[in-house]
C-alpha cells in the first residue's frame, strides 16, 4: 500500500508547482493542470479505499489499521518523537474518499466559477495547499502530526478566505478566523503536552489500543482543581476540535469565512475542514470514552446548545452563504452530538458510527448546496436573497441539484441526509431524552430554513435585477438574463447530486464502528417517523410562507420580535467578541503594556542616564584647569585633614 | 591553519581588501566573495564535523590553542561543538544576505569595514572556548555597531547607537567582573572553559557569579527589563545591520548564558535560575503584547524578538536536554526569520519611506515578490508547520513540559499563549500593510525586489524551509553536544 503516498504527495507537487511556476504559465493551464493533479490524487483514493475495504482491510471479523508509511521526523525525548505517516482504517479511508471527491469536484467547478479572475493560478495553488493538509490531518498516525497538519489547513482557510485581498472585509474575516482558531489551538497544544507528559507517547495507536489502558492508567489518581488531569486534557484538545468544528462560543469565525470564494466554502467551510474537530474527537474517541465519559457528556450538550443556536440564526438571514454557514455550523454540531451520546462497542457505539454517517453524507448534500448557491451568484451577482427570486425558470440544473440537496438534508427518504440523521436521533432517544428532542425540533428548523432558502430563490417571486444591487457587469444599467453555467459548474452539481441521493444507501455500519468490528443497524421506525414528520411540518410551513412572494413572513418577523431581532444580529456574539479583542485586550492589556514600557522601564533607563549626566554637569566646575583652584582645594583638605586627626 | 581562524582571518582579509578598493564595484566584489567564501567555509565546517564526531567523542573538536598572555593565563584557544557549529552556519548566512541587502549604501567602504569587523567579532566569539578572548571578540563585535547606526542609521540615530552601546557595554561590565571572579573562582590557572568546568566552583562563589554573568549575557539576549536598547536600536540601524544584530548578535547573549554561566555554575544555575525564569516568562508575554500596538515595521519585529529571543533564555533555564536543543533550535529559528523581516523592512522603506503601517497598504499589489516573502516570514514568525519556528517552539514546549513542578507548568502554558498573540500581531501588520486597498497613491508603481535583494530573501527563505522540513538534522547536532551540560546537571 505504499502508493497511498502519491494521494499525500500529489497536491503537494502540486502546490510548489503551481505556487513557483504558476505567474508564468496561463491562467486556464494552471487551473486544468491542478485538476488533473487532484484527479490523479482521487483516483489513487479510490484505488486505497477498494484495496482496503474489499481486500486487506479485515482480520477476520475486525477492521485492522494499516500503516503503510510511517518515519521518525523530529524526536524530542527518549519517548516522545514526531513521526510522519500513513495510517489506514476506516476513518480515515473514508475521509479520504470524502476530500478528494469534494475536492476535485471544486477544483473542477472552480474553472468555471473562477474565470477571469485575477489571482488564478494561486487560487489553484492554494487549494493544492489545502487539500494536501486535510489530507495528512486525516492519514495522521500520531496526534502531533494532526497538529502539524491542523496548523497547516487553518493556514490554508487564512489564505483562500482573503483570497479577494483588497477587500477589507475578507482580510478582516481571514484574520478573525485564524486568530479564533489559533485561540482554539493553544488548547488542542496545551492538551497534547500533558496527555504526552503522562502516557509518553503521541501515537494514536498505543493510545486507543486495549481501551486506551495506557490513559486510564497513567492518569489513575491524577487530578487538577477537582477534576482528573485525563479530563483536562481531552477537554483541552476538544477545545481544539471545537474551534475548528465552530462550536459555541468559537463559531464566529466560520460566518465570516464566507468572504472567500464560494467554491472555497464548500470544500473548506462545509465539507472537510470544519469537520476536522469531530474527526479529531472519533478519532480518540476509546481515549475519551474509558479515561474522561465526563468530556463526552460535555461535548454533547455543547453540540446540542449549538445545533439549535444556529439553526434558530440561519432562519433569519438573508445572505444565502450566511444561511448555508449556519446550517453547516448546526449539522456539525449534530455530528458532535452523536459521539457525545455514543457509547462504545457493537450496537451501543450506533452514535459513533452514526456522526461518522453523517460527516460522509453531509459534506456531498453541503458542498452541492454551496456549490448551488455559488452557480445562483455567479448568475445573478449577489448573495442576497431578496435579490433572487423565480430563477427556476432559468438555472434548471442548478435548481433541481439544489432541491436534492435541501431533500438530503432535510432528511426526507430516500435521500441520504435521512438515513444518517435517523442514526444520530436514534442514538440520542436511546440516551438522553433531552437531548433527543432538542435535535428533533433542530431538524425541523432545518427543513424549513433549507426550504426558505430554496423558495425564496427560485421560485417566490419573478427575477428582476434588484435596484440596490446593481450587477457589477451590468453597465449602464443594463441586465442581462441570468443563464445556467457552464458545463464545468454544471458536471460537479450533477455529480454531488447524484452522491447526495445514493451515499445514505451505503450500508455504514459495516465499515465503521467504534471498535472496529462490524454490526447490523434497522431503521427504528417510531425515531425514523418522527424525524419524517417534523420534516415535513417544516418544508410545509416554508412552501406556505414563501412558495409564492407573500407580506406573511415580515408580518411573523414584526410579531417575533426581540428573539427575531436577537437571531438576525447572530446573537450579539460578534459583538462581544469585538468588545473583548478591541477593548480589554487592545486599549486594556496591549496599550498599557507598551506604554509601561516606553515610560517606565525605557524611562528608568533615560532616568539613569540623565541623572548620570546632570551630575557629572554640576561636578565638571571642579575641573576647572585653575592651578590656584586647585591649590585652594589642596590646602583646606590639607588643614582639614589635620583637624579631624587633632580633634578626633 | 587551523579550519576555526580561518572564519576570523577571512573578514580580517576582506578588511585588508577593502581599504585598497576604490570604486563600488571592487567594493561590491571584494564583499560577495568573502561572504561566499565564508558560506562555503560553515558548510566544510559542518561537513567535516561530522566526519570528526564520528571517529572522537572529545567535548570540543578542531582545538588548537595559542598563548598569548602568560601572566594571566589568557591564550587564544579555538574549538566548537555541535551547538557552535550550528551557530557558525547562522552567522554565516546573515553576513553573507547582509551584504546583498546593503547593496547600494552611502560610503560602502568606511560601512563594509565596520560591518567586517563585526563579522569578526560574531565569529570570533562563537569560536573562542577562552573566557577572555571570548569577551574580546564579544566586544569587537559590540563597538562597531555603535558607528554603523550613528552614521548610517535613520531617525534618531545617535540617541539610539548610545543606547544601545551604553546598556551592552553595561551588560559587559558586568560580564568582566564575572569572568574575572570566575577565574579566580576557579583557583586562577586557567581560561580555558573546558578545564575550568572540570574544576569546581565553589557555592559560595557560584551564588553571585552565576547572576551577573547572566544578567550581563542576558541584556544582549533582550532579557527583560534590560531589553529597550532593543527597539530603538533596531529601529534606527540600517537595514544589514539590524539583520545581523538581531540574527546574529542577539544569539550572543542566548550563547554566553548558555556556554559560561550555566555551563561553569550549573549549581547556581539550579538554585538561581527560577529568578530568571520569571523574568524570561515576562519577556515571552510582554514582548508579544507590547508588539500587538506598535506602528512602526521596525519596533513590531523588535518587540517580537524580545519574545522569541525571551523564549531562547526561557528553554535554556528549563534545563532539560529536550528544551535546551529547543532553544538552540529557536536561535537558529529566531536569526533567520528575524534576518529576513529586517531585509524585507528594509526593502519596503526603501522604496515607501515609511515604516508606518497606518501609511501603507495593499502593497501585495504593488510589489508582490517583497509582499510573498513578507507572509512566509509572518508564517514562520506565528510557528506554522514545515517552516523553522514551529519546530523549534514545539521542542521549547514539549521539553518545558517535562518538568515537574506546578511552577514550571504553569510558566509554559503562559510561554505557549504567546503563540496566540504573535498570530495577532503578525496577521494585524500583514493585514494592515500588504492587504486591502492600496493606501497611498504614490505607492503604485514602485519597484518589487531587484535581483540582489532576491538573493538576500530567497537564501533566507531556503534556510528557513530547511530547517522547518528537515529539523532532525540540527536537532541531533544539538541533542548531542548538549550531552556535558546534562550529565553535569545530573548530578545535582
Amino acid at each position: 500500500m505504499e502508493y497511498s503516498i502519491l494521494i499525500i504527495a500529489t497536491p503537494l507537487l502540486m502546490f510548489l508547482f503551481l505556487g513557483l511556476l504558476g505567474g508564468k504559465m496561463k491562467p486556464k493551464v494552471a487551473g486544468i493542470i491542478g485538476t488533473l493533479g487532484m484527479t490523479l490524487c482521487a483516483t489513487v483514493a479510490y484505488t486505497v479505499a477498494y484495496q482496503y475495504f474489499f481486500q486487506i482491510g479485515k482480520t477476520g471479523d475486525t477492521w485492522t489499521p494499516a500503516v503503510p508509511i510511517n518515519f521518525e521526523w523530529l524526536r524530542f525525548t527518549d519517548h516522545l518523537h514526531i513521526d510522519l505517516g500513513i495510517l489506514l482504517d476506516p476513518i480515515s479511508v473514508m475521509m479520504l474518499v470524502v476530500i478528494t471527491t469534494v475536492s476535485l469536484m471544486v477544483h473542477l467547478y472552480s474553472l468555471g466559477y473562477m474565470h477571469g479572475e485575477t489571482g488564478f493560478q494561486r487560487y489553484y495553488a492554494l487549494l493544492s495547499l489545502f487539500s494536501f493538509s486535510m489530507l495528512g490531518l486525516v492519514v495522521a498516525t500520531n496526534i502531533f502530526q494532526m497538529y502539524i497538519f491542523w496548523e497547516l489547513v487553518g493556514v490554508s482557510s487564512y489564505s483562500l478566505i482573503g483570497f479577494y485581498y483588497t477587500k477589507p472585509s475578507a482580510v478582516s474575516a481571514s484574520k478573525k478566523a485564524f486568530i479564533v482558531t489559533r485561540f482554539a489551538d493553544l488548547g488542542f497544544l496545551v492538551g497534547i503536552l500533558i496527555l504526552s507528559y503522562y502516557t509518553g507517547t503521541f501515537d494514536f495507536a498505543n493510545l486507543t489500543q486495549d481501551n486506551s489502558a495506557l490513559v486510564v492508567n497513567s492518569f489513575a489518581g491524577k487530578s487538577f482543581i477537582g477534576l482528573s488531569l485525563a479530563t483536562w486534557a481531552l477537554a483541552l484538545i476538544f477545545m481544539g476540535g471545537a474551534g475548528k468544528s465552530a462550536m459555541f462560543p468559537l463559531h464566529i469565525w466560520l460566518p465570516d469565512a464566507m468572504e472567500g470564494p464560494t467554491p472555497v466554502s464548500a470544500l473548506i467551510h462545509a465539507a472537510t475542514m470544519v469537520v476536522a474537530g469531530v474527526f479529531l474527537v472519533a478519532r480518540l474517541f476509546p481515549v475519551y470514552h474509558f479515561a474522561a465519559p465526563e468530556v463526552l457528556t460535555m461535548i454533547a450538550y455543547v453540540g446540542t446548545f449549538t445545533a439549535l443556536f444556529a439553526a434558530v440564526i440561519a432562519i433569519t438571514q438573508t445572505d444565502i452563504k450566511r444561511v448555508l454557514a449556519f446550517s453547516t455550523i448546526s449539522q456539525i454540531a449534530y455530528m458532535m452530538v452523536a459521539l457525545g451520546v455514543s457509547d462504545f462497542g457493537g450496537h451501543d457505539g450506533l452514535g459513533y458510527m452514526a456522526s461518522m454517517f453523517h460527516l460522509f453524507t453531509h459534506a456531498f448534500f453541503k458542498a452541492l448546496l454551496f456549490l448551488g448557491a455559488g452557480s445562483v451568484i455567479h448568475a445573478v451577482h449577489s448573495n442576497e436573497m431578496h435579490a433572487m427570486g423565480g430563477l427556476h425558470k432559468y438555472m434548471k440544473i442548478t435548481s433541481i441539484t439544489f432541491l436534492v440537496a435541501c431533500l438530503a438534508i432535510a432528511g426526507i427518504p430516500p435521500f441520504s441526509g435521512f438515513y444518517s440523521k435517523d442514526e444520530i436521533l436514534a442514538a440520542a432517544f436511546h440516551n438522553h431524552q433531552a437531548i433527543f428532542w432538542t435535535l428533533w425540533v433542530v431538524a425541523g428548523l432545518t427543513a424549513f430554513y433549507m426550504f426558505r432558502l430554496y423558495f425564496c430563490i427560485f421560485w417566490n417571486r419573478p427575477y428582476s435585477p434588484h435596484p440596490l444591487t446593481p450587477s457589477p457587469q451590468g453597465e449602464g444599467g443594463h441586465h442581462h438574463k441570468p443563464h445556467e453555467s457552464p458545463w464545468t459548474m454544471a458536471l460537479p452539481l450533477i455529480i454531488l447530486g447524484v452522491f447526495s441521493i445514493f451515499s445514505g444507501l451505503i450500508p455504514f455500519a459495516d465499515f465503521v464502528s467504534s471498535d472496529n468490528q462490524p454490526f447490523h443497524t434497522h431503521i427504528d421506525w417510531t425515531v425514523a417517523s418522527m424525524s419524517i414528520l417534523v420534516a415535513i411540518i417544516g418544508i410545509g410551513t416554508a412552501f406556505v410562507l414563501y412558495f409564492k412572494e407573500s407580506r406573511q413572513p415580515a408580518v411573523l418577523a414584526q410579531k417575533m420580535g426581540v428573539l427575531y431581532r436577537g437571531a438576525l444580529h447572530k446573537f450579539y456574539l460578534d459583538e462581544v467578541w469585538m468588545w473583548v479583542t478591541q477593548t480589554v485586550v487592545f486599549r486594556y492589556i496591549c496599550k498599557p503594556i507598551a506604554w509601561f514600557d516606553r515610560h517606565i522601564i525605557d524611562g528608568t533607563m533615560d532616568g539613569i542616564a540623565w541623572t548620570t549626566q546632570k551630575a557629572s554637569t554640576s561636578i565638571r566646575g571642579l575641573q576647572s584647569g585653575q592651578v590656584q583652584f586647585y591649590a585652594w582645594v589642596f590646602v583646606a583638605g590639607t588643614i582639614l585633614i589635620a583637624a579631624l586627626v587633632l580633634f578626633l | 591553519m587551523n579550519i576555526l581562524s580561518l572564519f576570523v582571518l577571512v573578514p580580517i582579509l576582506m578588511m585588508i581588501a577593502l581599504f585598497f578598493s576604490r570604486d563600488m564595484k571592487t567594493i561590491r566584489t571584494v564583499m560577495v566573495a568573502g561572504a561566499s567564501i565564508l558560506v562555503i567555509l560553515a558548510t566544510a565546517l559542518t561537513v567535516m564535523f561530522f566526519q570528526e564526531r564520528a571517529v572522537s567523542d572529545a567535548e570540543m573538536l578542531f582545538v588548537s590553542s595559542f598563548k598569548w598572555y602568560p601572566s594571566l593565563n589568557i591564550s587564544y584557544t579555538v574549538g566548537v561543538d555541535g551547538i557552535s557549529v550550528a551557530m557558525l552556519c547562522l552567522s554565516a548566512i546573515i553576513v553573507f544576505t547582509g551584504v546583498f541587502s546593503s547593496w547600494n549604501m552611502p560610503m560602502p567602504k568606511e560601512f563594509f569595514l565596520w560591518y567586517c569587523l563585526l563579522s569578526v567579532g560574531v565569529f570570533g566569539f562563537f569560536i573562542s572556548i577562552d573566557l577572555f578572548t571570548m569577551f574580546m571578540f564579544y566586544e569587537v563585535a559590540l563597538i562597531p555597531m555603535y558607528l554603523l547606526i550613528g552614521l548610517w542609521g535613520t531617525g534618531r540615530k545617535e540617541y539610539s547607537a548610545m543606547k544601545l552601546t551604553l546598556m551592552l557595554m553595561g551588560g559587559s561590565a558586568f560580564l568582566m567582573v564575572g569572568i574575572v571572579g570566575i577565574y579566580y573562582a576557579s583557583g586562577h590557572e586557567t581560561m580555558n572553559l573546558i578545564e575550568i568546568a572540570q574544576r569546581h566552583i565553589p557555592i559560595e562563589f557560584q551564588r553571585w557569579l552565576f547572576p551577573i554573568t547572566f544578567l550581563g549575557f542576558g541584556v544582549l539576549g533582550a532579557l527583560f527589563p534590560f531589553h529597550t536598547w532593543s527597539p530603538d536600536g533596531h529601529a534606527s540601524a540600517p537595514t544589514a545591520v539590524s539583520m545581523l544584530h538581531a540574527g546574529v548578535l542577539m544569539k550572543l547573549g542566548g550563547y554566553g548564558c548558555f556556554r559560561v554561566a550555566m555551563y561553569l555554575m550549573p549549581e547556581a544555575a539550579h538554585e538561581l535560575g527560577w529568578i530568571f525564569l520569571i523574568l524570561t516568562g515576562i519577556s515571552v508575554v510582554y514582548g508579544a503584547f507590547s508588539a500587538v500596538v506598535q506602528t512602526d515595521l521596525k519596533y513590531i519585529n523588535a518587540y517580537s524578538s524580545v519574545s522569541h529571543c525571551g523564549l531562547v533564555l526561557f528553554a535554556l533555564l528549563m534545563m532539560n536536554r529536550t528544551a535546551m536543543t529547543g532553544a538552540i533550535m529557536q536561535m537558529l529559528s529566531h536569526g533567520l526569520m528575524t534576518a529576513l523581516f529586517f531585509a524585507l523592512i528594509g526593502l519596503i522603506y526603501g522604496r515607501t519611506h515609511t515604516r508606518d503601517i497606518r501609511e501603507m497598504g495593499g502593497l501585495m499589489k504593488i510589489m508582490p515578490f517583497a509582499a510573498v516573502c513578507y507572509v512566509i516570514a509572518g508564517l514562520a514568525s506565528l510557528g506554522l508547520p514545515g517552516l523553522s519556528g514551529f519546530v523549534a517552539e514545539m521542542t521549547i514546549f514539549v521539553g518545558a513540559f517535562q518538568n515537574t513542578g506546578v511552577f514550571y507548568t504553569a510558566f509554559t502554558v503562559v510561554a505557549c499563549c504567546s503563540i496566540v498573540i504573535t498570530a495577532v500581531y503578525i496577521l494585524r501588520t500583514v493585514g494592515k500593510i500588504l492587504y486591502g486597498p492600496i493606501q497611498d497613491k504614490h505607492h503604485i508603481g514602485l519597484p518589487d525586489a531587484a535581483w540582489y535583494e532576491k538573493v538576500s530573501v530567497v537564501v533566507l527563505i531556503i534556510g528557513i524551509a530547511f530547517l522547518g522540513m528537515y529539523p532532525s538534522g540540527a536537532s541531533n547536532l544539538i541533542y548531542d553536544s548538549l550531552t556535558p551540560i546534562i550529565s553535569k546537571l545530573a548530578l545535582l
